[in-house]
C-alpha cells in the first residue's frame, strides 16, 4: 500500500477528482494549504502600502492505494493537474503500513 | 517617542504659522472694505457686485436691497429636506462600511462602532446643546459661537395653546427677500446628521488601536468644542466666516478639513499601530469597503444637494441649485475615481478596486465645499484634480511614515483644504471665484481654511492632551494584538 499526497492548484481539484473516480480510486482526502516553491509570492498593494504576500493557497489530495495503482494514480494526476506553468505542483508517494476501516474493522487492502 | 515630539513640535509650528498669516489677513480686511468699494467698483464692476451679494444678503442693510418678506412654509422643500436628511445620515452606516472593510478581521467591529456609537453620542448632544451652538443667535456678538436659546431645541415647537396642544412650527428661512421656508425642526435634524458624520470621519485615523472609552469622550468634545462653533462660524447668518463671504457650499471647511486636520492632531498623541509598517495590514474585506463607497454617494445626494437650503440668494431647498448640486456630485466624483485609478494604473501598475473606490470618496470630498457655485465642467476639473491629490496624500503617508490607518488626513484633510480654496477658484454661481476676475474671494477662502484649520488643530490638541494624560488613548498593547472586537466589546466580526 502507498500513500499518494499531491499538492495542485485549487482550480484543478474538480478535474483531478473527475479523473481518479473514473480509474476506480474510491475515496480521497482534500486540505487547503498554503505554501511556497518556485513559484514564489507575490505582491499586493494597498493605496499605496504593499505588502508581499510569500504564500500562495494550494490543494493537497491524499490517497491511501494498493500497490498496483499507484502508477496510474500518479499519472493521472500529473496529466490532469497539469498546466505547463510555474506553481503546478508536486506528488509524493508514500509507504503506507497499515489502514483500517473504522466502520467493520476490515484492514490492509480491504481497507482502502 | 521621537517622532511622536516632533509630530507635535511640527503641528504647533504649523499652527503658529497658520495664526499670524491669518491673522494679517485679517488686519487687512479689516481695513479694506471703505477703500475698496470706491477703488474696485471701476475695475470689475460686474464681478465685485455678485460677490458682495452674499456678504450683504443676511446684513440686509442696503437700502437697495428689497424689503424681507415673512416666511411662507413650502412643502416641497420640506419633502426634499426629509429625505436629504436621511440620505445624510445612511452615509454613516456607509462610512462604518467603507472603513470597517479596510481594517483586519479582528477590529471591523470596532471600526464600525466608532462611526456608530457617533450617530448615538451626536444625537444626543445636538439635542440637548449642540443645535444652539451652532444654530441659535450669536453669543456675544464676535460671531465665534450660538448661545443657549435653542438648548433642548427648545423654541421650534411654538405652543398656541396648552389646553388644546395647538402648536405652531418655528420656520428656517435661508433668504429673507423670498419667502420658502421649512420647519425649523426639519433644519436642525437635517444639521444633525452633519454634526455626526464629521466626527465619525477622525475615526479612520485611529483604527485599530484606540482606546473606546476614550474615543467615546473624544466625540463628546470634539463635536462640542470644535465641529459647533465652526458650523457656526461658516454657517450662521451672524458667523464671522460667513459674513466675510467664505464660501462652504456643503461642508468642504466645517466638515471635511476640520476632521482630516483634528485626525493628523490626535494621530500625534496617539501613535503607530504595533507592527505597523513591517507586519501585513492589508483590508480584511474589500467588498464591504466599496459597498460602503456606494452608500456614502449615494448618500451624499442628500449632503450636497441638500445643502442648497443653505445657499446665498437663494430659499429654494428643492429647485435649480440642488439640480447643480446634484449635477456636480454625480461628475466629480466619476471624475476623480478614474484619475485616481489611472493615476495608481501608470505609477504602480494595476488598477485597484480600493484605488477607484477611494477616488470617488476624495471627488465627493474637494466638489462639497463648491457643489452648489461651479458649473458642470468646472466640476469635472476638479473631480481629475481631487483624485490626483488625495492620490498624492495618502502616498505622503508612506515618505513620512506616520501611521494615519484609514486615511482621515490623506483623503479629507487634504482633500477638504484643497477643494475649500479651489472654490475660491472656479465659483461663477452666486458668487465669484478667481477664474470670474474675483481674486479676494480666492483670499476669504484661504482665511477661512486657515482660521477654521487653527482653531480645528488647537482645540483637539488640547482636548486629545488631557484625554491622553487622564485615561489615555490606547488600548494596551496585548489587548491591541488580539484586537479590538475581543479587547473592547467581547465580540467577534465572523463566527463562521
Amino acid at each position: 500500500m502507498k500513500l499518494v499526497e499531491a499538492i495542485i492548484k485549487p482550480f484543478k481539484l474538480d478535474e483531478v477528482k473527475d479523473a481518479l473516480n473514473e480509474i476506480g480510486i474510491e475515496g480521497i482526502t482534500v486540505s487547503e494549504v498554503k505554501g511556497f516553491g518556485r513559484q514564489k509570492g507575490h505582491t499586493e498593494l494597498y493605496r499605496g502600502a504593499e505588502y508581499v504576500v510569500d504564500f500562495i493557497p494550494k490543494v493537497k489530495i491524499e490517497i491511501a492505494v494498493s500497490d498496483e495503482l499507484v502508477g496510474k494514480v500518479v499519472e493521472t494526476i500529473q496529466n490532469t493537474a497539469k498546466t505547463g506553468r510555474i506553481g503546478d505542483g508536486k506528488i509524493f508517494v508514500i509507504g503506507l503500513e497499515e489502514a483500517v476501516r473504522i466502520r467493520t474493522g476490515e484492514t490492509g487492502g480491504e481497507a482502502i | 517617542m521621537k517622532l511622536k515630539h516632533s509630530l507635535i513640535i511640527a503641528t504647533l509650528t504649523l499652527f503658529t504659522a497658520m495664526v499670524g498669516v491669518s491673522a494679517m489677513a485679517e488686519e487687512k480686511k479689516d481695513a479694506a472694505p471703505a477703500a475698496a468699494t470706491a477703488t474696485e467698483a471701476p475695475k470689475v464692476p460686474e464681478a465685485a457686485a455678485p460677490a458682495a451679494a452674499p456678504t450683504a444678503a443676511p446684513a440686509a442693510a442696503a437700502p437697495a436691497t428689497p424689503p424681507d418678506v415673512k416666511p411662507v412654509l413650502n412643502t416641497g422643500d420640506t419633502a426634499w429636506m426629509l429625505v436629504s436628511s436621511a440620505l445624510v445620515l445612511l452615509m454613516i452606516p456607509g462610512l462604518a462600511l467603507f472603513y470597517g472593510g479596510m481594517v483586519r478581521q479582528k477590529n471591523v467591529l470596532s471600526t464600525m462602532m466608532h462611526s456608530f456609537v457617533a450617530m448615538g453620542i451626536v444625537g444626543v448632544q445636538w439635542a440637548v446643546i449642540g443645535y444652539s451652538l451652532a444654530f441659535a443667535p450669536d453669543m456675544n456678538g464676535m460671531g465665534l459661537v450660538g448661545n443657549f436659546s435653542k438648548f433642548m431645541l427648545n423654541g421650534l415647537i411654538v405652543m398656541k395653546d396648552a389646553a388644546s396642544g395647538a402648536v405652531e412650527w418655528t420656520l428656517f428661512q435661508n433668504y429673507t427677500k423670498e419667502p420658502g421656508a421649512i420647519p425649523e425642526l426639519v433644519f436642525a435634524m437635517y444639521q444633525a446628521m452633519f454634526a455626526m458624520i464629521t466626527v465619525a470621519l477622525i475615526s479612520g485615523a485611529m483604527a485599530e488601536r484606540v482606546k473606546f472609552s476614550a474615543y467615546c469622550l473624544f466625540v463628546l468634545l470634539w463635536t462640542t468644542l470644535v465641529y459647533d462653533p465652526l458650523a457656526h462660524w461658516v454657517w450662521m447668518t451672524d458667523g464671522w466666516l460667513f459674513k466675510k463671504g467664505a464660501l462652504d457650499f456643503a461642508g468642504g471647511t466645517v466638515v471635511h478639513l476640520s476632521s482630516g486636520i483634528s485626525a493628523m492632531v490626535f494621530l500625534a498623541f496617539l501613535g503607530k499601530r504595533h507592527g505597523y509598517p513591517t507586519e501585513r495590514m492589508a483590508p480584511h474585506n474589500l467588498p464591504l469597503t466599496l459597498l460602503g463607497v456606494g452608500l456614502l454617494w449615494f448618500g451624499w445626494y442628500g449632503f450636497n444637494a441638500g445643502s442648497a437650503i443653505v445657499g446665498v440668494n437663494n430659499s429654494d431647498a428643492a429647485g435649480g441649485l440642488a439640480g447643480l448640486a446634484f449635477a456636480t456630485t454625480t461628475i466629480a466624483p466619476a471624475a476623480a475615481g478614474l484619475s485616481w485609478m489611472i493615476a495608481e494604473w501608470i505609477h504602480s501598475g494595476k488598477p485597484s478596486a480600493l484605488g477607484f473606490g477611494s477616488g470617488v470618496v476624495a471627488g465627493l470630498v474637494v466638489i462639497t465645499p463648491a457643489a452648489g457655485f461651479v458649473q458642470p465642467g468646472a466640476a469635472l476639473i476638479m473631480g481629475v484634480a481631487a483624485g490626483l491629490v488625495c492620490y498624492g496624500g495618502i502616498l505622503l503617508k508612506a515618505k513620512l511614515k506616520y501611521d494615519d490607518s484609514l486615511d482621515a488626513f490623506g483623503v479629507h484633510g487634504i482633500g477638504g483644504t484643497f477643494g475649500a480654496i479651489i472654490t475660491g477658484v472656479f465659483a461663477t454661481v452666486g458668487a465669484t471665484g478667481l477664474l470670474a476676475g474675483n481674486a479676494k474671494q480666492l483670499m476669504i477662502q484661504l482665511i477661512a481654511v486657515l482660521a477654521a484649520g487653527a482653531y480645528a488643530v488647537v482645540v483637539t490638541l488640547i482636548i486629545t492632551f488631557i484625554l491622553d494624560k487622564t485615561i489615555g488613548l490606547r488600548v494596551e498593547k496585548e489587548d491591541e494584538i488580539m484586537g479590538l472586537d475581543q479587547t473592547q466589546h467581547s465580540e467577534s466580526g465572523y463566527n463562521m
